[in-house]
Order: C-alpha cells, then structure tokens, then sequence
C-alpha cells in the first residue's frame, strides 16, 4: 500500500522531477570610477531524478530585473514652433533594469498564460498590477518607456539568448550598462515544458557604487553643504595655484 | 579611458572631458572670458545631464575667476563697494535662481529653459560681437580717425533714490541699478552655469558709467562670489555638482587657460573677437536647430527624486 503511494507521488508531482541549481559569477557589481558597463554570467544546470524525457519541448528563460523606481515619460510637442515637454505621465514601480534571455523563442519558451502568471516578458513584467501604478492608462506612453529604455540598453530581450547544452546545462550572459542603477537586482530563472514553467530559481544581485564613487556620492546627499564647500576648495585652490605656478614659471 | 561619474552617473571618456575643460581653457584665456557659456552647452553635447553641466559649471568658473580676481586686486582695479552691492543683488539672484532651477526640474521644462536662456543669449552677444568686429576691421582699413563712442549719460539713473558714492569708480549713482544688474547676472548663474560676465560688464559700462579699468576687475569679484554661492546653492537643493567631472575639468581648463594666453597675444584682437562670436554663433545654431527639428524621440523618460 505505502509502495503504492510513494509510485503514485512520483507520477503525480513531475513537475519535482526536474530541478534547477544555478549560480551567477558574481553576486556583486560594483561601481566603480572605472565602471563602463558589465556583463554577468548566469550559468547552471538541470539536477533530475530520472533520465531526461524527450516528450516534451524543454527551454530555459532568463529574466534580470533592476530595482524599481518612479519615472516620469513626458511627451514632446511643438509649441510656437519649439519642441517641448508638453505632456507627461506618472509611473510607479518601474524597473530601472530589465533582461529576458530565452533558450528558444519566448513564444515557443512560455505560453501566453504563463507569461500573464509569471509575469516574465518585459511587457508583462512592467503592467503587473500589484507592481507598477499608472497615473492615466495611456499605452503609448508605455510604449515609449520600453522603447526609450530598450534603446538605451536598460530593457533588453534576447530570444536564444540561453545556451543549453545537451539539455542540462545553460548559460547566458546578461549585458549591464554603464547608467545602471544602485539597489538589489533579482535574476530568475525558469524551466518550461511545453511552454509550461515546471520550476523556477531565483537569487539576488547587488549592485553598488564602491569606493571613491560612493563616498562622493554619499557626502553629496547626505552631507551637501561639506561636499559645495569641499567642491569650491578644489576650485579656489586649482585657480590660485594655477595663477601662482603660472607667474612662477614665466619669471 | 572611461570614467564613471558619481553624481552625472554616466560614464564619459576622461580624455574627452580633458580635452573639453582644455579647450574651454585656451579659449577663455584667449578671449578673456570666463567660458561658462561655451563650457555648459559643450557639456550638454557630449551627454552630462543639463542639472548636472550647469551646476558644475558655476564650479568651474569659480576656479577660472580666482587668478583673474588676484590680478586685478594688485592692481587694485576693484571697486569693493560696487562689488559688494552688485554681489548682495547677485546672491538674491542665485538664491531665485536656483528655486526656478529646482521647480522646473520637478517640471521637466529644465532642458527647455537653459536651452532657451542659451539661444537667446548666444544669438544677442554673438550677432553684437560678430557686428563691432566687423566695423572695427572695416575702420581700421579706411584709416579714417576712429569714431570716438561717447559714454552716454542716462538721465533717469540719476533720478533714482539711495545714492552712494562709489569713489573707485568716481561714481554718484543709486544702488537700485547696480542691485538689478546683480540680481539679472545672479539668476542667469543659476540658471545658465555662466559667469555672467558678457551681461555684466556691457552693463556696467554702458548702464552705470563705470570707467573701464574698474570694470573688469569688479566684475569677477562679483562673479566669484555669486558662482560660488550658486555651487552651493545647487549642491544642496538639487545634488548636481559632480566633484570628478569638475575636477577633470579643472585639469583641463588650467592647462588650456596658459596656451590660451600665449595664442592670444599672437593674435589681433579684431580677428580673436570675430572668432569668438562665430564659435558663439555655430552653437548657438546648434542649440537651436536642436529645439526647432523635430526630434526622432518625442518621449523621454525622468526618474522622480
């Protein structure tokens, strides 16, 4: 009877029968003065119980997201001839940063229902109701923030992004770049079968401003008055020495 | 070489940056000019935030002042109590200023206002200087006697109320003028990143009568002071003074200012002037083609601080 059982606990859950173990090169990008952009690493593997099954499509997708901020997407207009800011809707909750990579297509990778469920593609991502907030439902100003942020490189989709080998290890890189944003960042990863997640894996990345970087950027908020007067220093004391050494190498 | 800047948080090459607070350098000790307004606009263009280039800027011309200001006071050609009432104006212009500054930003009209301040002011002086270079070259082909330009005394300046004698400048005058001419310069600080210097000094000369050899000297006395105040002003309100642009920039602009005034004294100072003013001319135009054209991205995005 307990044989039974535990076969038919085996069947039943298969979902358990494939597990991901994954890791990232580093868990910490640091900001430095040097800083251009980085790249991280996410590899992994595919830990199973039993032998890999051919039944189904298996892929494996990727998603970075950045911390979430409130952003303003203000529209251009023509007034009297110029160009300006005319007019502009608040968002809440958007992610400063936002990768998928995919092993296949996301379209074969995830079906539409899991993609709405998981929340995975870059536009359901942001339009999850319990995450961002709109001030007016206006899509093409949504639009327009995936478009900007797309083509400064802080939303990025790559479809076949994903290696997978012999359908148990995967690896992609995923490109930051050089305007990116302090805070925690979360890497999820995703096992699909048939366009059905069947596990996922999630870790956290954080992303910090170290250094010299982060001391001047701490004292300019936190101390504001000490950073003006340290600022003013450098400059009176440059234009003094300037002039001094100037007249002393022209005598 | 890249170089992440903490408070612009972008990343720009250093040899650019160098390069640019060194030809800025060459040109103001060319011309003898503080630069701020070729120096902000460079900024714009190369991708530093316009909160963060102006409020650096003020930064840079604190710096680029300082030599000049030591060299007039021992020639002792500053008018110290001019200075101090068109500082006292130009601190309540800074102080207004800075608040525009901040309220736009909240706005998303910032970009639009300085951009607008620039074309305006780049146009004016730029056709003005480009003009008077042109009839100086042209008088001094016809070898004519040079047409003496009379220093006109404006009457209503004299009608005024709280007279103060001015005795560096050999003036009588009312503190109003100079007040307003202060507080004009102390906004545009604010606003612009510049000195203020191509406003005040016309202005001095032709509004209030001051002797020339005052002028200058009195001018970045005040500039000092009022860039200064605006540094900290916008280091405390908005957070936009970039200590490793700045410096990098300071680098540049020290190197550059000692060529410049070695290149200066080799050229006429007709040619060096129609010079400045179609360098000022060009980005001018370029300020302005960028607000007239339709722009390949209408939206923009603005993170809320």
């Amino acid at each position: 009877m307990i044989r039974a059982l535990l076969l038919f606990l085996a069947i039943a859950v298969p979902g358990r029968a494939e597990e991901i173990v994954a890791d990232l090169s580093q868990d910490r990008v640091s900001i430095s003065t040097n800083f251009d952009g980085s790249e991280i690493l996410i590899f992994g593997a595919i830990r199973r119980d039993a032998p890999r099954s051919f039944d189904s499509k298996m892929s494996i997708v990727i998603t970075v997201e950045g911390p979430r901020e409130d952003v303003t997407v203000r529209r251009k207009n023509r007034v009297l001839g110029i160009w300006v800011n005319a007019d502009s809707v608040e968002m809440e909750n958007v992610p400063s940063f936002y990768a998928v990579a995919s092993s296949r297509p996301l379209a074969e990778a995830l079906s539409a229902e899991e993609d709405l469920r998981w929340r995975i593609t870059t536009r359901r991502a942001l339009t999850a109701p319990e995450r961002m907030r709109l001030a007016r439902w206006e899509p093409q100003f949504l639009n327009a923030l995936v478009r900007v942020n797309t083509a400064a490189g802080a939303y990025t989709t790559s479809e076949d992004g994903v290696d997978l080998r012999e359908g148990t290890l995967f690896s992609t890189s995923i490109a930051l770049p050089a305007s990116l944003t302090e805070g925690n960042y979360t890497t999820r990863i995703y096992l699909t079968r048939d366009g059905r997640v069947t596990d996922s894996h999630a870790t956290a990345l954080y992303v910090q401003k170290v250094g010299l970087e982060r001391f001047l950027y701490v004292l300019a908020h936190e101390q504001p008055l000490i950073y003006g007067c340290l600022s003013l220093l450098i400059a009176i004391a440059a234009g003094w020495g300037a002039s001094a050494i100037f007249r002393y190498t022209r005598l | 070489m890249q170089i992440y800047l903490p408070i612009a948080e972008v990343s720009v090459n250093a040899f650019l940056l160098l390069g640019l607070g060194g030809l800025v350098g060459i040109l103001s000790g060319m011309f003898g000019v503080g630069g701020g307004f070729l120096l902000t606009p460079l900024l714009f263009m190369i991708g530093i935030p316009p909160a963060v280039a102006v409020a650096t800027g003020t930064n840079q011309i604190v710096a680029s002042s300082i030599s000049g200001v030591l060299a007039h006071f021992r020639r002792r050609t500053v008018d110290l109590r001019m200075g101090t009432v068109l500082l006292i104006g130009g601190l309540i212009g800074a102080a207004l200023g800075v608040q525009i500054f901040s309220v736009l930003r909240d706005l998303g009209q910032v970009d639009l206002l300085v951009s607008l301040c620039y074309v305006l002011f780049l146009a004016v002086i730029g056709a003005l200087m480009f003009v008077e270079s042109l009839n100086a070259i042209r008088r001094a082909r016809s070898t004519g006697p040079a047409a003496r330009t009379v220093r006109r005394q404006r009457k209503w300046i004299h009608v005024l109320p709280f007279k103060m004698k001015f005795r560096a400048s050999g003036l009588y005058i009312s503190v109003i003028p100079p007040l307003v001419v202060g507080l004009l310069v102390g906004v545009l600080a604010a606003i612009m990143g510049v000195g203020g210097g191509f406003i005040m000094v016309p202005a001095m000369i032709y509004l209030l009568g001051m002797p020339t050899k005052v002028v200058i000297g009195t001018s970045l006395f005040q500039i000092i002071f009022v860039t200064a105040f605006t540094t900290l002003l916008h280091a405390m309100t908005n957070y936009t003074v970039d200590m490793v642009l700045a410096v990098l920039l300071l680098v540049g602009g020290v190197i550059g200012a000692q060529f410049g005034t070695r290149i200066g004294t080799r050229l006429k100072a007709e040619q060096l002037r129609i010079l400045l003013a179609t360098m000022v001319l060009v980005m001018c135009g370029k300020l302005a083609l960028d607000l007239l054209l339709e722009p390949s991205e209408l939206y923009s995005i603005g993170v809320d601080g």
